[in-house]
């Protein structure tokens, strides 16, 4: 498949934000030593504005160029993970159709939906199996961890992701209904 | 030899987007080797002329198109963007969009990757044209150590490897400082000489264009073509006045004086146009004049003492700056590029803490006070209003403030409204952002720090990228503000900007404050113009060659005539 | 929170000399070595290895030290979680038991658990000086191209140079927003509740995604005005020759994967067992 000159930009630059909010856009959570990541909101919405591939790619770029950078080397089995909530999150673009502008509360809940069934395929089941095979770590530790991690990028997807989708989805209607109130 | 590269037929265009045909009847035929001037409003329909002819439109923007375009003598409808990209080189408005690559030697070498040159060719001919535009020792240099000029002479190299026939400039003077703006268009002017190629630029900076020779200006208005020809006639005419594009001053103050213009006294550059046919006129309009006072104030509102800043490790970024601003001011920060101008600003407003030194506001020490704490005094409006506004509806944004500080909900709704009628954005308060144009959403974020009422209101860049009816709207509605007795501060190269609305300028210069003194004296003194990369005003020439006394009060006569004419047809 | 980034660090060194094409193979090959085998003597080797190709390539730890230090804590913590949830994983995998302190519990310390948790640290250790070493000798300009020479399409590795240009023009918008947002009042800190810390947060994100939207806009259009994806493949002008070293690096760490492999597996498990 050939992707469009617009997709390939959206992921260079997609992955340039993606690394960014990972950096600076954490968010202190109430349990202790961890962040909210607010990056994988981001790629929620990228993956809906620009589809699956483009989701995929901005995930794994963004995931493994900002572990490089930041700490050196690369936890690929967590990066598989970034990659795939992208592409499984970006199969709803079509149904949620966001440049239609129209995004009304049952696109919402197909939203949600879609990005708790990645998150929950990506962070409950194939990060910990992954983590098993490469690192052979104890079962009951990575599963604990994946809880974690899911559980949390659910809520942050949930409320800052569908923030940044309205908010999409509202500069992509055409008011023409407007005039001047005195 | 006279060849039509460029040749529009009865064009109209359409975006699918809008209801209304962007461009309408357009007759328009450039021939080789000329250099053409577009020049026209925001929205009058220049940028679209532009994007047709370098393909963006039908490639990027769809619409629907009528008439012909011939480009080379080819049909354009028959030639594909590549085809397209291998005629025109386009050098676009914004310098960071265009450099894609890492390095300037692969910025310039972009398109040749594209289409297979091998390395070893590639590496020539990207030597030879960095050196057509003097970056050759640079080649291995990254983006984020050139400046503003660099950049835009890479992304010129990055067109011309093609070897186009036609050069387009999409508002090239829109990111540069006055001296750097003045070389672009230098090199510019050189290219087209010494290689032959047809040259068009767009822009609405019309005098600082006019530095250099152009053989024809067009005009356009509501998609129209409105004029068609030599600049010397054209400025003798009152086309330009009709639409509101900014005339050369030397010109605007000739008309005020009532001379009648022709196109044989050369008024299309300052040293060519014959100031002797209008001397009398110019000079006894001068003499009917009270001379200008501005009344200097007392109170004083912010200090900065000894100010020393620098990031990391490096060398000092603002080196013992001190300053004073009076209350109810209005006061322009200028120097070139990476003078230290936004670094001071974030001092001021406290995103970065000084290493030495003082800042002092109504007497008290602040030096230590948070962002949160200084923002309730004193605000900040960033260069570009996308950067502040994260609210969909613009009652919303502007209230933001106010809400998050938790105000009760009817002190918001009182207080949003005064200050979207001071705004002049009351009857726009349930629409949405994106609808407003940019000057209005810098308005919109005028407003939001407006309302949290602040003691003084820093602006990056208030006018940037804006035409002169906007530039006039935003500069009168600030000082308006000023007179409700806001104190203001303008970080600025926009010269004009500085000589019509602030009386007083602090110049700066490798992070050292190297001027403080009258926007008027700062623009007639050669040392701080050439040290802060600023333009000497051509209304100085023209005191200068009318043998006028006193040049500095000749230039304050004509700003407050020209305010006052300005604001008639606001 | 790492803030810090690494980077290119230029240096004249035989590592530095090697085509970006050849590092990337060579990181590959290495981290497949390292993730597949849990023999201790192979990781021990390896490890060796890692340390004396570092130490030719001039890089100093100073220059690299808030990584280290970020690595150094990460694995202290992992360690210990690792501890926590399954103090015997030791002895499940390597069949026997030799207790050499007794707590309360399942938490009866065992060699073997030593032994399972010295393995585990190691493989980060084997990994981390070839990876820091490929992130830090590798000239960014020429990444794209060496992915573009192992079979990544041309389209997607440009991405990946767009994305390596426009982090820092992102960071400087980013961190614009944050502060004028800031002075405005909005607080993503501890002092905000966590509800309204997630909005404020939105607040900064937005006019950031809504500006990188405008860039992708801006830059798509460049790179077609300029021929973007006119053929099905491209030239790099960062590309770079292989040459004698290259060659004879690739056959090396080639050499190091299979015998790393057979060593591994020649006993039917992942495990080296000093216990039987």
């Amino acid at each position: 498949m050939k992707l469009s000159i617009k997709t390939i930009v959206a992921i260079g630059i997609g992955a340039a934000v993606f690394i960014i909010l990972a950096k600076f856009a954490a968010i202190p959570s109430p349990v202790p030593n961890t962040t909210i990541q607010t990056s994988y909101a981001f790629l929620a919405l990228m993956a809906i504005v620009f589809g699956p591939v483009a989701g995929a790619l901005i995930g794994f770029i963004g995931h493994a160029l900002n572990d490089a950078i930041s700490y050196g080397s690369v936890w690929w089995s967590w990066v598989v993970v970034s990659a795939l909530v992208g592409f499984l999150i970006g199969l709803a673009a079509k149904k949620i159709n966001i440049e239609s502008g129209k995004l009304g509360t049952n696109k919402i809940v197909t939203f949600n939906i879609v990005q708790v069934l990645a998150q929950g395929i990506g962070w409950f089941l194939v990060a910990p199996l992954l983590d098993i095979l490469i690192y052979a770590e104890p079962a009951n530790k990575v599963f604990v961890q994946g809880l974690f991690a899911g559980v949390s990028n659910m809520i942050t997807v949930g409320i800052i992701g569908t923030i940044l989708l309205v908010a999409y989805g509202k500069t992509r209607s055409q008011g023409n209904s407007l005039h001047r109130e005195m | 030899m006279n060849k039509t590269v460029i040749e529009f037929k009865d064009y109209s265009f359409k975006y699918h987007s809008q209801i209304e045909p962007t461009l309408q009847d357009i007759n328009l035929s450039i021939q080789e080797g000329e250099k053409i001037l577009i020049v026209g409003r925001s929205g009058s329909g220049k940028s679209t002329i532009g994007h047709c002819i370098n393909g963006l439109i039908p490639f990027s923007h769809k619409g629907d198109t009528a008439g012909t375009l011939n480009i080379l003598g080819q049909d354009a409808n028959t030639l594909d963007i590549f085809s397209r990209s291998k005629m025109v080189g386009t050098v676009l408005q914004d310098p960071d969009g265009q450099f894609i690559g890492l390095t300037v030697g692969e910025d310039i070498a972009f398109s040749l990757e594209n289409s297979l040159t091998n390395q070893k060719e590639m590496h020539s001919i990207v030597k030879d044209t960095a050196a057509m535009v003097a970056m050759e020792e640079h080649l291995s240099s990254s983006i984020h150590h050139l400046s503003g000029g660099q950049k835009q002479r890479v992304s010129l190299a990055g067109v011309m490897v093609d070897d186009v026939d036609i050069l387009l400039f999409d508002e090239p003077l829109a990111n540069l400082d006055p001296a750097t703006g003045k070389s672009a268009i230098e090199l510019i002017d050189r290219i087209h000489k010494e290689m032959n190629k047809t040259i068009v630029i767009i822009e609405h900076r019309l005098e600082d264009v006019l530095h250099c020779d152009v053989d024809r200006i067009i005009v356009m208005e509501d998609g129209r073509i409105v004029a068609d020809m030599d600049p010397d006639t054209l400025l003798a005419s009152n086309i330009l006045e009709d639409i509101s594009i900014r005339e050369p001053l030397y010109v605007k103050a000739a008309k005020y004086a009532g001379c009648e213009l022709t196109a044989n006294m050369k008024p299309a550059h300052i040293s060519t146009f014959d100031v002797n046919r209008c001397r009398n006129q110019i000079l006894s309009w001068y003499n009917q004049f009270e001379a200008a006072s501005f009344t200097s104030k007392s109170e004083r509102i912010l200090e900065l003492q000894n100010i020393s800043f620098s990031y990391g490790s490096g060398g000092k970024t603002i080196e013992n700056v001190s300053l004073s601003i009076e209350k109810g001011e209005m006061v322009s920060i200028v120097g070139r590029n990476g003078a230290g101008k936004s670094t001071l600003s974030k001092l001021i407003c406290g995103f970065i803490k000084p290493n030495e030194g003082k800042i002092l506001l109504n007497g008290l020490d602040i030096t230590n006070d948070s962002i949160k704490q200084r923002s309730e005094r004193i605000g900040l409006v960033m260069q570009n209003p996308n950067h502040m506004i994260s609210k969909h509806m613009i009652y919303d944004e502007v209230a933001l403030g106010l809400v998050i500080r938790g105000a009760a909900e009817a002190e918001i709704k009182e207080r949003v409204e005064k200050t979207l009628k001071v705004c002049g954005l009351y009857p726009f308060r349930n629409w949405p952002i994106s609808a407003l144009s940019f000057g209005q959403r810098k308005r919109v974020t005028i407003a939001s720090i407006l309302v949290l009422n602040p003691d003084i209101i820093i602006l990056d860049e208030p006018t940037a990228g804006q035409d002169l009816r906007h530039y006039t709207e935003i500069m009168e509605f600030l000082s308006e503000l000023n007179q409700h007795g806001v104190t203001i501060i303008m970080i600025t190269h926009d010269m004009h900007l500085m000589l019509e609305y602030t009386p007083r300028a602090i110049v700066i210069n490798d992070g050292k404050k190297i001027g403080d003194t009258s926007a008027v004296e700062v623009l007639t003194d050669s040392a701080l113009i050439q040290d802060a990369n600023l333009k000497e005003t051509s209304l100085f020439e023209l005191a200068n060659r009318l043998g006028v006394k006193n040049p500095l009060d000749f230039i304050s006569r004509f700003i407050s005539f020209d305010r006052e004419a300005k604001q008639k047809w606001q | 929170m790492a803030v810090e980034m690494l980077s290119y660090i230029e240096r004249n060194t035989p590592i530095h000399r090697l085509t970006g094409v050849t590092k990337l193979v060579c990181f590959i090959l290495w981290s497949f070595a390292a993730m597949l085998t849990y023999d201790t003597r192979i990781l021990l080797f390896l490890f060796v290895l890692g340390i004396a190709i570092f130490i030719v390539s001039k890089i100093k730890l100073r220059e690299i030290s808030f990584v280290l230090l970020f690595i150094l804590v990460f694995l202290l913590l992992n360690n210990a979680a690792i501890y926590l949830f399954s103090p015997q994983e030791g002895v499940k995998i390597y069949g026997s038991s030799t207790v050499i302190a007794d707590f309360f519990g399942r938490y009866n310390l065992t060699l073997e658990q030593i032994f399972y948790q010295f393995n585990i640290t190691l493989k980060y250790f084997t990994v981390i000086p070839v990876a820091l070493l490929f992130i830090v000798t590798t000239n960014p300009s020429e990444f794209a191209a060496s992915l573009n020479k192992i079979g990544v399409s041309y389209r997607i590795s440009y991405a990946v140079a767009l994305a390596l240009r426009y982090i820092p023009d992102v960071q400087r918008d980013y961190q614009s927003i944050a502060l004028s947002q800031q002075a405005r009042g909005i607080d993503m800190s501890k002092n905000e509740k966590l509800f309204k810390r997630l909005k404020n947060a939105a607040s900064i994100i937005i006019p950031l995604i809504l500006s990188s939207l405008d860039k992708i806009e801006t830059i798509s259009n460049a790179m077609e005005l300029r021929g973007f994806g006119k053929n099905n493949k491209r030239t790099w002008y960062s590309a770079r020759a292989f040459q004698t070293g290259d060659y004879l690096t690739l056959i090396v760490f080639t050499l190091i994967l299979i015998i790393s492999l057979v060593v591994t597996f020649y006993d039917g498990s992942r495990f080296y067992n000093p216990f039987v």
